[in-house]
């Protein structure tokens, strides 16, 4: 490197002493400019509130939590909220996605007319829209009294949604544990049964194995253990309702806007990922015999995924992101209860950086999980 | 989840018939796509019954039993129809405020104009023939035509503080300024992460992935709350001006991965081949790499900037007045409070006509690109 203009090497360095120069130097006198207002302002900086008691109340939550818990618990219980529609979120909008993007290939013109609509349709109209509409709608059913019961125990009226529940105990989740683990013994075992089917050419039955390992063992030691599954059905006394699982209007509007948004993007996916198929692989499979839904299933869709996957990833990541808007309804997710601390505190900086690193965490976590499948999925070159 | 369902088909079907609309055409046309097999007929007839359900609804809620006018403020004829039909009179009595906002009532053919100016700009981009330099001093022209227009101050136009804008103007706005400011901003940033020098590089990757991993409502937030408080006393910004702030910096980082995606997809050879010109690296990518690299990208650009159109309307939740805050403004007149309904489908259709119109649009470059025009 010579110390001259004619030089790349200098001049590059040149270059980035400016740009972080001038990145550092903005940071700086932004940083310095937050120091003296927030002294001003009193306002003391840490994290140090998270102690502290909340005093907000939190109306829908499935961790126990009272005005009386300190900012961090508040905290948490807005991460849970967050995740519980994000997760679900993310199964309803694949799963609707999915069909509608099959149905849109679909060789009835009135199904495939019907799914082009419905992406269109949903595809361009804003998420908050869509959201302010359900939640409007969800405003207007009839109070509990006159509640809709589509099946006997379950309830939609203005409350939200209500259905029977299941006591949760030691006994139930220990049965729900030995079908957890059926279920990963079943993935093992397919595993092994489908290298087998590869080596040795003769197909298996394994949804057998499915049904023992995941339901009758499970059933056979809920009834040995003697564990009851007692059912609850909601009843209405007064003006709500007693007993039952409730999901909240605004839990149920935010998913309700969520999986619709998002389920329009993921059928647009699916369909140019089975598109992307070569009409080769359709050809070769019916040749030899093969019933349409197994070709669909076991030849087409596992050579879509891997077009499908990398833009289904940031589906997913826009999901989650979008359920900050539940802050526009008052369902209490991280951003509102953020937005909250932040009025009652003024703890500005730290509360955005809260929600900074809450959603950051849970990108990465997501794009870690989707890479890892893709990976897995990829296909294996000879 | 397949067996339930009609399978997929490649290639589509018979299309429609297209010599005459004679009766075994139309058998034909009906057999192949409408009953070809069992499973097709039972969703074919399934799904009629459900069409045919929504639309008599719809057709008795909104049509048939609709109020469309009510004299005054009256509302009696709307609260009689409630439950059965739709109150259809609160579009012609709060029109003009869900469109402009507070924006002087006398002065509001200034926003509609500026709202045509959008759209007479918007449509000039998408013409091919217009795809040159020249365009950038049409939107410079256009924005500072667009800006004198509302804000006025001159001689016959009176001056409008933007804290009275409201409504499309503001959406088009958000939207339009965030993507003149925001796609210098993802060139710069698109070009630093593919540089060779490593500080830059980073810089450049920070920046983007930290504001593609937060939601939009964050980084408004940080507008709206802790933009005072990095600024040095006395200094403070229009509310709107930093909700713009924001989406530029927000339109900048997603615009960045399109462009470098365009940027990946130009050959080495390129770059080389301007090398060897002797060219310099803004020579090199102005004149070479850039006009190959954004001319791969329209498409995908169209689709982000539909995204961010949308996504304007979150600044309803920091209290801009853009066109889904005056909706929403609209019906809190308790007279008009239970129709809300009706003004979001109002809404929801002017945001739809943007969005479809400009969807149809990449659809028809993605088109064109296939055809290798």
């Amino acid at each position: 490197m010579r110390f001259s203009l004619q030089d790349d090497q200098f001049r590059g360095l040149l270059w980035q002493i400016a740009v972080v120069g001038i990145a550092v130097g903005l940071v700086a006198w932004l940083w310095s400019n937050a120091v003296h207002n927030l002294s001003v302002r009193r306002i003391s900086t840490g994290f140090a509130f998270l102690g502290r008691e909340a005093g907000m109340p939190i109306v829908d939550t499935w961790l126990a939590y009272s005005p009386r818990d300190t900012y961090l618990r508040a905290f948490i219980v807005g991460v849970i909220n967050t995740l519980r529609v994000a997760v679900i979120g993310v199964v309803l909008a694949t799963i609707i996605g999915t069909l509608v993007g099959i149905a849109r290939l679909s060789s009835n013109w009135l199904l495939s007319r019907l799914a082009a609509i419905y992406v269109e349709v949903l595809r361009d109209i804003p998420p908050l829209l869509q959201l302010l509409f359900w939640y409007v709608l969800m405003q207007g059913l009839p109070p509990a009294r006159g509640a809709w019961k589509p099946v006997s125990g379950v309830f939609l009226s203005n409350r939200g949604l209500v259905v029977p529940s299941v006591a949760l105990e030691g006994g139930q989740f220990l049965v729900i544990g030995a079908a957890v683990l059926g279920l990963i013994l079943f993935y093992l075992l397919r595993r092994r049964l489908i290298a087998q089917q590869i080596r040795d050419g003769h197909a298996r039955r394994i949804w057998p194995y499915g049904l023992l390992l995941v339901l009758i063992l499970p059933a056979l030691l809920s009834w040995l253990l003697g564990v009851s599954w007692s059912v609850t059905l909601p009843e209405l006394r007064g003006f709500n309702f007693v007993g039952g699982w409730t999901f909240a209007p605004e839990y149920f509007a935010l998913l309700l806007a969520l999986v619709t948004y998002t389920s329009a993007f993921i059928a647009e996916i699916v369909r140019s990922g089975i598109q992307a198929v070569p009409r080769g692989q359709w050809d070769a499979a019916l040749a030899l015999g093969l019933r349409r839904s197994f070709v669909l299933r076991q030849i087409v869709l596992p050579q879509a995924l891997r077009v499908i996957i990398p833009p289904m990833t940031s589906q997913y990541l826009n999901l989650t992101k979008n359920s900050s808007l539940a802050v526009a309804i008052g369902y209490q997710d991280i951003v509102s209860i953020a937005n909250t601390t932040l009025n009652q505190t003024g703890q500005a900086i730290e509360a955005i950086a809260l929600i900074m690193a809450v959603f950051l965490t849970i990108s990465l976590g997501i794009s870690l999980f989707m890479n890892w499948y893709n990976a897995r999925i990829a296909l294996v070159e000879r | 989840m397949a067996t339930t369902l009609d399978t997929p088909r490649v290639p589509r079907p018979t299309s429609r018939p297209r010599t005459g609309w004679d009766a075994y055409s139309v058998t034909r046309w009906l057999r192949a796509n409408l009953f070809s097999s069992i499973t097709s007929t039972i969703i074919t007839l399934l799904l009629l019954g459900l069409l045919a359900k929504m639309i008599v609804g719809f057709v008795q809620w909104g049509i048939l039993d609709a109020v469309w006018t009510v004299p005054g403020n009256d509302t009696g004829a709307c609260r009689a129809a409630r439950g059965i039909g739709a109150c259809w009179a609160v579009i012609p009595e709060k029109y003009r405020f869900i469109l402009f906002g507070t924006y002087p009532y006398d002065q509001q053919w200034r926003p509609a104009l500026a709202t045509l100016l959008f759209i007479a700009l918007f449509y000039v981009s998408c013409l091919r023939s217009f795809w040159r330099r020249e365009l950038i001093l049409v939107w410079a022209v256009m924005l500072s035509l667009i800006g004198l227009l509302m804000w006025g101050g001159v001689p016959g136009l009176e001056f409008v503080s933007q804290e009275r804008w409201g409504g499309l103007p503001v959406t088009l706005v958000l939207a339009t300024f965030g993507l003149a400011f925001g796609f210098p901003l993802g060139i710069l940033v698109a070009l630093g992460r593919r540089a060779k020098l490593p500080a830059i590089r980073s810089l450049c990757v920070l920046y983007v992935e930290l504001i593609r991993g937060v939601p939009l409502i964050s980084l408004l937030f940080m507008a709206s709350v802790m933009f005072p408080l990095f600024m040095p006393d006395g200094v403070n910004l229009d509310k709107l001006l930093r909700a713009q702030i924001a989406v530029v910096l927000y339109a900048g980082a997603y615009l960045a991965e399109v462009i470098r995606g365009g940027l990946q997809a130009v050959p080495r050879g390129q770059h080389e081949a301007a090398n060897a010109l002797g060219l310099s690296y803004w020579q090199k990518n102005r004149l070479i790499i850039l006009p190959q690299a954004i001319r791969h990208v329209i498409p995908p650009l169209v689709n982000t900037f539909i995204a961010f159109f949308k996504d304007t309307s979150l600044v309803l939740i920091i209290g801009i007045f853009d066109l889904l805050t005056t909706a929403k403004t609209a019906i809190v007149d308790p007279a008009w409070q239970a129709y809300s309904v009706e003004v979001y489908i109002f809404v929801a259709v002017i945001y739809f006509a943007f969005c479809f119109a400009m969807s149809r649009y990449s659809r028809h470059l993605e088109m064109q690109g296939k055809r290798g025009t």
